[in-house]
């Protein structure tokens, strides 16, 4: 069948198979990597993406089912150069140790804040509670978020180097 | 890699077409709402329907929660979100939100529904103990026409249902009662994780005693829906200690748990008791704090 979604706000078109899962059309036919795929099993939360702005784990989600929706994947949170106050935040707080987690603990952040600019910690800690950090940072991931939440516009008026 | 068996996915876009794909696509047709029993199912090739018909895009037909004549209706697709967000049941019914706080996780919460949830009718599921205990009916459509089936008939074992061929569950119907309290009180061994035991109960008050009572066990082995036996030894009593300590005894008797990764049998049992008298110590406050 023949599915059309907006990807990070690019139109993409791609024949597939019927069964063809969401985190495998991102990462395998559009070629997008930053969506991880983890366990397979709708427990380890690495592979959400956000589906119409909402964090949706993309291996239980038929990518037929995208099909007329759009998805941000961790790709999509930069804008033209500028990184989005998320991905900021994670650099100043330390939020990643080995980074198999980050893109859908970003996503989820982003899906957060876009409904609730002032979350609480404990809202933080229920937003990301679908995804499993491996490193068990939790704390620095919280902070990495509670950061963003601080500065809600940091790359438009503070644009970063990204140190290598 | 899991993935699903080969099938053939179609979509409908009204309550109508779904029932005109059903009828046509045959028995090996199957529903999918947001997917996350169905999906995980069919990649370990439990499930392995020939057909699939999405009804996602039917969210404007079925995704709503309102009160009308005396009842709260639910549309089948309302999201467990959307139930654990909605000041009416916060308000009316808000056995909903303690079930909804502990089932899976935020992004799980976003695709999956009720209507999904009581269809898939897994042992362990918390919504139709819920939906049990407030004597609530639900309402299943085919191609020539509605019908309403209660709760306490709608399950016919495990991943079984009266929802038949080429029918489809479109509305969740629950009476709201004066002076009633309702609660769920559920043990996990990790959050998100699916009940070792959950206790769904309503309490109703006529005057200084209990009116009614519902009482609804998950993942214990129930052979009925609903403890009629626990709920008999509430009515005509006041909402006492010692009431609930005796309707829970008889929960926890009726239910017939089996020892598995979760806990030991008798651990089950022993929870089934308590839970049920914690949610009705809640119940009874909700019921109450309603009277003044």
């Amino acid at each position: 069948m023949r599915v059309n979604v907006t990807v990070n706000g690019e139109q993409r078109s791609a024949e597939i198979e019927d069964r063809l899962l969401l985190v495998h059309f991102l990462r395998q036919t559009l070629g997008l990597t930053g969506t991880h795929w983890g366990c397979d099993t709708s427990n380890c939360g690495t592979c959400v993406v956000l589906v119409d702005g909402e964090a949706v784990k993309s291996c239980t989600m038929l990518a037929a089912m995208a099909d007329g929706h759009e998805v941000t994947t961790v790709e999509g949170l930069e804008h033209d150069g500028k990184l989005d106050p998320v991905q900021e935040g994670f650099m100043e707080a330390h939020g990643l140790q080995c980074g198999f987690c980050t893109p859908a603990m970003m996503l989820t952040a982003r899906a957060l804040l876009d409904r609730n600019p002032h979350p609480t910690d404990e809202e933080i800690r229920e937003a990301i509670s679908g995804t499993l950090c491996r490193c068990t940072g939790y704390k620095n991931i919280v902070a990495a978020i509670r950061w963003a939440a601080d500065h809600p516009a940091a790359a438009e008026t503070a644009p970063k180097e990204v140190q290598a | 890699m899991q993935v699903p068996a080969p099938f053939e996915y179609a979509r409908a876009t009204s309550v109508e077409e779904a029932l005109v794909l059903l009828d046509r696509l045959g028995p090996e047709a199957r529903l999918i709402a947001g997917g996350h029993s169905l999906l995980p199912m069919m990649k370990l090739r439990l499930a392995t329907p020939e057909h699939l018909v999405d009804i996602n895009p039917l969210e404007r037909e079925l995704r709503y929660i309102r009160e009308e004549d005396g009842e709260v209706r639910i549309g089948a697709l309302t999201r467990h979100r959307d139930l654990l967000e909605s000041d009416l049941l916060a308000e009316r019914l808000p056995i909903f939100r303690d079930a909804e706080r502990a089932i899976a996780d935020p992004p799980v919460r976003n695709r999956g529904s009720i209507g999904g949830a009581l269809c898939h009718a897994d042992p362990a599921e918390d919504l139709s103990a819920v939906c049990a205990a407030l004597g609530a009916r639900v309402v299943i459509r085919g191609r020539d026409g509605e019908r309403s089936v209660d709760m306490t008939h709608f399950q016919r074992g495990p991943f079984s249902t009266a929802v038949g061929d080429g029918e489809m569950l479109v509305e969740v119907r629950i009476p709201l009662r004066e002076h009633a309290g309702s609660a769920q009180e559920k043990v996990k061994r990790r959050a998100g994780d699916w009940a070792i035991a959950a206790a769904a109960v309503m309490l109703q008050l006529d005057g200084p005693n209990i009116g009614d009572a519902g009482i609804a066990l998950t993942a214990v082995g129930v052979s009925e829906p609903r403890s009629r036996w626990a709920e008999e030894a509430l009515r005509g009593s006041p909402p006492s200690e010692e009431a609930f300590a005796e309707a829970a005894r008889r929960a926890a008797a009726d239910c017939d748990p089996i020892g598995d990764q979760r806990g030991p049998a008798e651990y089950k049992r022993h929870l089934a008791g308590e839970l049920t008298k914690r949610a009705l110590r809640r119940a009874a406050q909700r019921a109450l704090a309603e009277e003044v």
